[in-house]
């Protein structure tokens, strides 16, 4: 079953077309990287995919409410990590736990009980009460994944969740990515990292506004003869 | 969710560098500082004597102006050409020349003559300073028949005098009139304008669009920001009222519950057009000029400095959508005449409708979608 379903999507900001009818869909605890050269239209499809962006054309269904129409019951079923970090800065980190969870409707006691086992699992014990603005990058994203998910959604969207962060800090965060995975969360992520595209269990690549390629990543190194990733990636971006 | 909210705004204005100070010093220098300066009394008028006739009579004139509040009898000159200088230096305001002849004229005819000049490059105090000499000089004119001096030829003959009574503020003391009004200039860069700056501050950090990912409404989203800025701005004014009592022992002649029902709508009124400004600003700095240029525009037509009734027609057309002229109207009226809510229906309809609107205006002008 489909968690994410987009028909004919398409986002134009007036003369420009930044995605071009795209259809795709997702299924249930998959990892699915969505992969596309800067300007190609990713982030653009993933703003309409949450709600935050309202598409020009075409429809999608996430979590099985229609974007459109069902938007708020939508945005309750999803998580959502932006490119730019924005958690606020200004609140320590059990306060920024605390807003989120408060905002899906969590109560005091479930927060005060989720907050101890979610800084255990992360090692930010010794955090807790730390301004996020004084954490290191790769720490704020390990924190921003951990609220987008905090609330159990069944979706999350992560835009260049690893981008600047130091390639031990990436492992931990992919690690984190797939132990989601297993508890039935389907993630959405974009990255230009295509070793972490390896990781995914399906990926498209979109250039142009439009998707060129999706399958496994095995499949398609042997579709396209390529040893890695990264190669069919350059072949895919060059040939356009 | 709600509740998460407003928790996460007060953790946040606690924890700010500049606001929570803002918040306590600015009451303190509305009420402190600008009561003495905001002042249109004319006092101080520095006034140079040109004595040609060294009498008594003349001195005992020259003696009354400088006992007076308003004038500094500042220098003497010993020519008008000399007085004229110190005009142009800035040493004197007025010159008051006495003629050669001015005892024995007074004694012989009954009159004699006094020369006014006014420098009148401010006019309020050319104007002032002068109608308030010659009142000195027609008192000492009056104070002369008076005593009935036998010598003196014409006797005050069918004079009258006007006594003005002053009512509300019976001492015309400025103060009493600009206090209240101060208040309503707190009351609106507090209220109004700072949880507009703080919502585009959202905008800037892109913390807004990680909020705008999940089920929180825009009325819930909205409401939140303004609950503790209403809360803030409730505690300030009673600060301050507490202040203005303490400091100029003013309170008013009203009820404080009429002050705190205008408070409540103008509140109302005021946030919504604050939300209006956010949400055509996407930078702090932009909403910041915006908000500048709109504070200017209307506090100089509120009639906080000058008077609505003296301005001109076409200008007092345009403050009637002026929400801060309400306010202070009823300020004035409420601390100073005593009126109550029935006395003061028609601001209470404007700003009532203030409200409506510019929450209306922002309701519809809010996207959480583009």
């Amino acid at each position: 079953m489909s968690v994410i379903y987009a028909e004919n999507l398409t986002k134009r900001f007036g003369n420009f077309t930044a995605v071009n009818c795209i259809t795709f869909s997702v299924e249930r605890g998959e990892i699915f990287g969505f992969l596309g050269a800067n300007g190609a239209g990713k982030t653009t499809a993933m703003r309409v995919l949450c709600g935050l962006s309202k598409p020009t054309s075409g429809r999608c269904v996430v979590a099985g409410y229609d974007v459109a129409r069902e938007t708020e019951k939508v945005k309750r079923s999803i998580g959502y990590m932006s490119q730019k970090f924005s958690l606020y800065e200004d609140l320590k980190v059990w306060e920024n736990i605390r807003l989120f969870a408060g905002i899906y409707g969590m109560g005091d006691k479930m927060i005060a009980l989720k907050t101890e086992q979610t800084l255990t699992h992360l090692g930010f014990e010794a955090e807790r009460n730390t301004l996020v603005k004084a954490l290191p990058l790769g720490w704020k994203q390990k924190l921003a994944f951990s609220v987008a998910i905090f609330h159990e959604p069944e979706v999350v969207f992560l835009d260049e969740p690893t981008g600047g962060v130091d390639p031990a800090t990436r492992r931990k965060f992919w690690e984190m990515i797939y132990q989601a995975a297993e508890r039935g969360i389907t993630v959405f992520v974009t990255t230009h990292y295509m070793d972490e595209a390896e990781y995914c269990n399906r990926v498209s690549i979109m250039v142009d506004g439009r998707i060129e390629a999706l399958n496994t990543p095995k499949n398609l190194r042997q579709r396209l003869n390529a040893p890695n990733m990264d190669a069919v990636f350059q072949r895919l971006v060059q040939a356009s | 969710m709600l509740k998460f909210l407003i928790e996460k705004e007060f953790k946040q204005l606690a924890r700010h560098s500049f606001l929570p100070k803002l918040i306590i010093v600015m009451p303190c220098v509305m009420l402190l500082v600008m009561p003495w300066v905001a002042n249109h009394e004319v006092k101080n008028v520095n006034v140079c004597l040109v004595d040609n006739d060294h009498s008594a009579l003349s001195s005992r004139l020259a003696q009354k102006v400088s006992s007076s509040a308003y004038f500094n009898l500042s220098a003497t000159a010993s020519g008008y050409s000399e007085a004229m200088q110190s005009i142009e230096s800035g040493k004197a305001d007025l010159i008051l020349e006495v003629q050669p002849d001015f005892e024995r004229r007074l004694v012989r005819e009954g009159e004699a003559e006094v020369m006014l000049s006014v420098n009148a490059v401010n006019g309020v105090k050319g104007g002032l300073g002068s109608s308030y000499l010659l009142n000195i000089v027609n008192d000492y004119a009056a104070e002369l028949r008076s005593e009935q001096l036998p010598y003196m030829g014409a006797a005050a003959s069918g004079s009258f005098q006007l006594q003005a009574s002053y009512f509300f503020n019976p001492s015309l003391n400025y103060k009493a009139y600009m206090v209240p009004a101060l208040m309503v200039l707190l009351i609106t860069l507090l209220c109004g304008f700072l949880p507009a700056l703080n919502i585009v501050s959202e905008k800037e950090s892109g913390t807004i669009e990680q909020l705008n990912v999940t089920p929180v409404g825009k009325l819930t989203f909205v409401i939140a920001k303004l609950i503790p800025y209403w809360i803030v701005g409730f505690i300030t004014i009673s600060f301050s009222f507490a202040l203005a009592a303490l400091l100029y022992n003013l309170t008013p002649v009203g009820s404080f519950g009429t002050i705190y029902v205008f408070i409540g709508v103008y509140i109302l009124a005021l946030s919504g057009f604050g939300l209006v400004i956010s949400n055509y600003s996407n930078a702090t700095q932009q909403a910041m000029l915006v908000a500048f240029f709109f504070i200017m525009i209307l506090v100089f037509m509120s009639g906080l400095f000058t008077p609505v009734s003296s301005m001109p027609q076409w200008a007092q057309n345009i403050t009637i959508f002026n929400p801060l002229k309400y306010f202070m109207q009823v300020m004035r009226m409420v601390y100073l005449k005593g009126s109550s809510v029935a006395e003061l229906t028609p601001q209470l309809l404007a700003l009532c409708g203030f409200a409506v609107f510019s929450n209306t205006w922002a309701m519809l002008s809010y996207k959480k979608v583009r």
